[in-house]
């Protein structure tokens, strides 16, 4: 690329300023170039006090998330070619906190993922001497799409209810719990669904779809939520028509 | 300075940390572990490890042939009592975490399925699909979640550890969010940080690979064991340096030179078989196989690219089918980070900086010699990978070791041990002092973190890359040295104390010099080839002087003592390493 290409990017230093402001840096970028290389030849040559995160440049850590033109992506795997001609605009994801620059604050996310109990539950554990639970590939294949998600945040960002109902476990919580729910080797549903199933769970969701259009590992955090309100609703009709048989 | 206190502190969440964390709450419930990481624990390197782990489940298999496998891959160095255990528990910490609901890839009928990889004489590698990492440290997090007695320290930097009359007693760590620095008192600390790749250029580590548990221990007097031996890996990405995973090669993928010639059959490593044939070929170790590379270039049969030569790795005939079913992830990484589909076009590859051989130095229960330190994973070294660790070897090592640790930790302290004295709180004041002094305070200084770390970055790729001469290596030492200079003048853009990631990575840098200096001096003090390591002006293995491991001491002047200490034997006695067709 013969031009250097303009970044608008958010800057927040909460020691100094109150709201966030915009700065632009004009940067020499290559063509095989990610937006992540962009923002590193900033901090490296330009400005060394510009923040964010990142760790493995290969799409799979989940760290590098940011709103790259009002779109929720991951700078590492986002060519800069994509986005021409600029000016690029790079921002911290939208929903959360913003902590620095374009640093957003996941603690939240984080207490959500333990609340859903993400791990298998067994009423009784079989010894290792027994050796491995059987698991065919097409009861792996039940649950296999919700085990790649990535933790990077992007369906959050995307989600317009999460911004407005911050008590809404959000569509990574759910696919996970959707996870273990459909694992042969679990038994935890039950318990599972006592949390999706309350107020701030599967039903705050009015099924926009934005979390599964912008994940980038497919793992369609909203056919799981769709999913779970069937399972919940049949649950639902069960307990209230049959409330003798066992749970 | 406010102080937290545990029993035990593993510092890193990645898959070893998470491994040891919960085997100190297996052992023990009543003890409090906190788990210190720089980055939130499902973004810790285990993450990007994609082909898998190796445990003995085939009836035709046996112990004795992974140990095997592993001494002769690691071209003797390998210490064999920590091999058998390594070999014997393997396959136990692959069904634990089967229970604990990994999603290993299966046979048709339910059991778990198995691959063949470098070096291994048959197939023991359990795989999740080529996400193995992936799904293993997710697995791993997500179940240690529900252990009520391990406590999360997520974006803490742990910046030095405490040592008070011969013990660890704990570590200051700093409080990335609020930049705040905490006296963290423990009875015992596990360092779990992995590895270093980032002390070279071009490498598949992520940029966190930093060594700062090498270096954290190696300033607290504890010694660094065969730092000479680095792993290239002989598949990564022009440019980025992503891995092409090794099981590319297990399922049958070929590597090809300019005239589309199958070139390691040139090199000692058999005939070419259209089949993968186990142990030979393209299931050469790493060590051989980039070595071949360097000469195959040298012959001038590689392809010059804008991102240095290349040769290519060929995986069109196994199909559609088997590459989105094995190798989704290989097929993933080359459709976005090059352009082209491995399905139709042959993937060019180079050998790329991967793994540390060497670290921390413990024994088979993760114990350094200082009294209250462990550690496991890529940041330590057992030795059960001697010159050069065979593919699928180092996860099931952050398990098996992780967990040995964790229970060894979990013996050595008494509940409630983890309680300051005078002497450890005036250690991390003393800290607390020269960050504020050394880094935020500090007016006039000139030089840029990014430049010292390009410089020492270009300085050991010259002077220990794949083939190493006295000479490089003198020159890389006393460029390192002037570094280690001017990392004294060092100067931060950034002063705030919110998520200050400039600070950090001014820290990061002074622990990849320090490692770097081991590394090299190591190097330099081994005067024969073996493995890994390969001296162009000492070319022969040499076991009657240097079947023995070396220790780096850190010394005040920047020039590391430099001792050795026996290799253990038990049933292999050294021998010839042969590939190909001769090793059948």
């Amino acid at each position: 690329m013969t031009e250097p290409v303009t970044f608008q990017i958010q800057r927040y230093r909460p020691e100094v300023e109150d709201e966030p402001t915009w700065e632009s840096f004009g940067v020499p970028c290559r063509s095989e170039w990610m937006i992540l290389d962009a923002l590193n030849h900033i901090k490296d040559h330009v400005d060394g006090s510009l923040s964010y995160r990142w760790a493995c440049r290969m799409g799979v850590c989940g760290s590098c998330g940011m709103l790259v033109n009002g779109e929720p992506v991951l700078t590492c795997a986002t060519y800069v070619t994509s986005v021409l001609p600029g000016p690029v605009r790079v921002e911290p994801l939208r929903g959360f906190p913003v902590m620095r620059d374009l640093v957003s604050d996941i603690s939240d996310f984080v207490r959500k993922l333990e609340s859903v109990k993400p791990w298998i539950v067994r009423k009784s554990e079989k010894s290792l001497e027994e050796g491995e639970y059987l698991q065919t590939p097409r009861e792996m294949g039940e649950y296999e799409q919700y085990s790649m998600c990535i933790n990077c945040m992007l369906c959050y960002s995307a989600c317009p209810i999460y911004e407005l109902e911050p008590d809404f476990l959000g569509p990574a919580v759910i696919a996970l719990a959707q996870r273990y729910n459909l694992d042969s080797r679990d038994e935890g549903s039950e318990e599972r669904m006592d949390i999706l199933s309350r107020q701030d769970g599967i039903w705050c969701c009015t099924f926009v779809g934005e979390c599964s259009a912008v994940c980038p590992k497919n793992v369609d955090p909203a056919g799981a939520i769709q999913r779970l309100k069937v399972t919940s609703t049949v649950h639902a009709f069960k307990s209230l028509l049959m409330p003798w048989a066992g749970r | 300075m406010d102080t937290i206190s545990h029993d035990i502190l593993v510092v890193g969440g990645g898959g070893a940390g998470l491994r040891a964390a919960i085997a100190v709450s297996e052992t023990n419930p009543g003890l409090s572990v906190g788990i210190v990481s720089k980055v939130y624990p499902m973004r810790s390197h285990t993450v990007v490890a994609e082909g898998g782990a190796a445990a003995v489940v085939k009836p035709e298999d046996s112990l004795e042939a992974h140990a095997y496998d592993t001494i002769s891959g690691g071209d003797w160095l390998c210490d064999q009592d920590a091999v058998e255990a390594f070999v014997t528990e393997a396959p136990e910490e692959m069904i634990r975490l089967e229970h604990w609901g990994c999603p290993w890839s299966r046979q048709p009928d339910g059991h778990i399925a198995v691959r063949p990889f470098g070096g291994m004489k048959l197939e023991r590698t359990w795989y999740a699909a080529d996400k193995t990492g992936f799904h293993l440290l997710h697995t791993l997090y997500q179940t240690s979640l529900k252990y009520e007695g391990v406590r999360n320290y997520d974006e803490w930097f742990v910046t030095r550890l405490l040592v008070d009359e011969g013990r660890c007693r704990g570590l200051v760590a700093i409080e990335l969010a609020s930049g705040k620095p905490y006296a963290m008192v423990a009875g015992a600390v596990i360092m779990c940080t992995g590895g270093a790749g980032k002390v070279y250029p071009f490498t598949t580590n992520a940029n966190i690979k930093t060594g700062d548990g090498m270096a954290l221990a190696y300033r607290a007097g504890v010694p660094l064991k065969d730092m000479e031996f680095v792993q290239f890996h002989p598949t990564g990405l022009p440019f980025t340096g992503i891995l092409i995973t090794e099981a590319a090669r297990a399922e049958g993928g070929w590597l090809l030179n300019k005239e589309g010639y199958r070139y390691l059959q040139d090199y000692d490593l058999g005939v070419p078989n259209p089949a993968p044939v186990k142990r030979s070929m393209e299931l050469g170790p790493r060590d051989r196989l980039s070595q071949a590379f360097v000469k195959e270039m040298e012959r001038g049969r590689t392809i010059e690219t804008p991102h240095g030569h290349v040769v290519h790795l060929d995986i069109r005939h196994l199909g559609a089918k088997v590459i989105d079913t094995k190798l989704p992830f290989v097929r993933e990484l080359c459709l976005k980070y090059e352009n082209l589909d491995p399905v139709k076009e042959l993937i060019p590859v180079r050998p790329v900086v991967h793994y540390m051989m060497g670290g921390v130095h413990t024994d088979m229960h993760g114990s350094t010699p200082l009294p209250g330190l462990y550690a496991a994973g890529e940041v330590a070294c057992v030795n059960i990978n001697g010159a050069n660790r065979l593919g699928s070897n180092s996860l099931t090592e952050l398990l098996v070791f992780g967990a040995r640790a964790g229970r060894a930790a979990a013996e050595f302290v008494a509940p409630g041990a983890g309680s300051a004295n005078g002497a450890v709180l005036a250690q991390a004041l003393d800290e607390e002092r020269r960050l504020k002094a050394a880094l935020l305070d500090r007016e006039g200084s000139r030089e840029r973190v990014s430049g010292l770390r390009n410089e020492m970055q270009a300085a050991i790729d010259e002077g220990a890359g794949i083939y190493r001469t006295a000479e490089g290596l003198e020159s890389a030492i006393s460029t390192i040295q002037e570094l280690q200079e001017r990392y004294g003048d060092v100067a931060l853009d950034d002063r705030s104390r919110t998520f200050n990631t400039e600070l950090m990575a001014s820290l990061e840098l002074a622990n990849l010099l320090d490692v770097a200096e081991a590394v090299l001096h190591s190097a330099l003090s081994r005067t024969e080839s073996r493995g890994a390591h390969q001296r162009t002006d000492h070319p022969e293995r040499e076991d009657e002087r240097l079947l023995s491991h070396s220790l780096a001491f850190w010394t005040e002047d920047d020039v590391p003592r430099i001792e050795y200490h026996p290799v253990t034997i038990t049933r292999w006695p050294p021998g010839k390493r042969v590939y190909g067709e001769q090793a059948s």
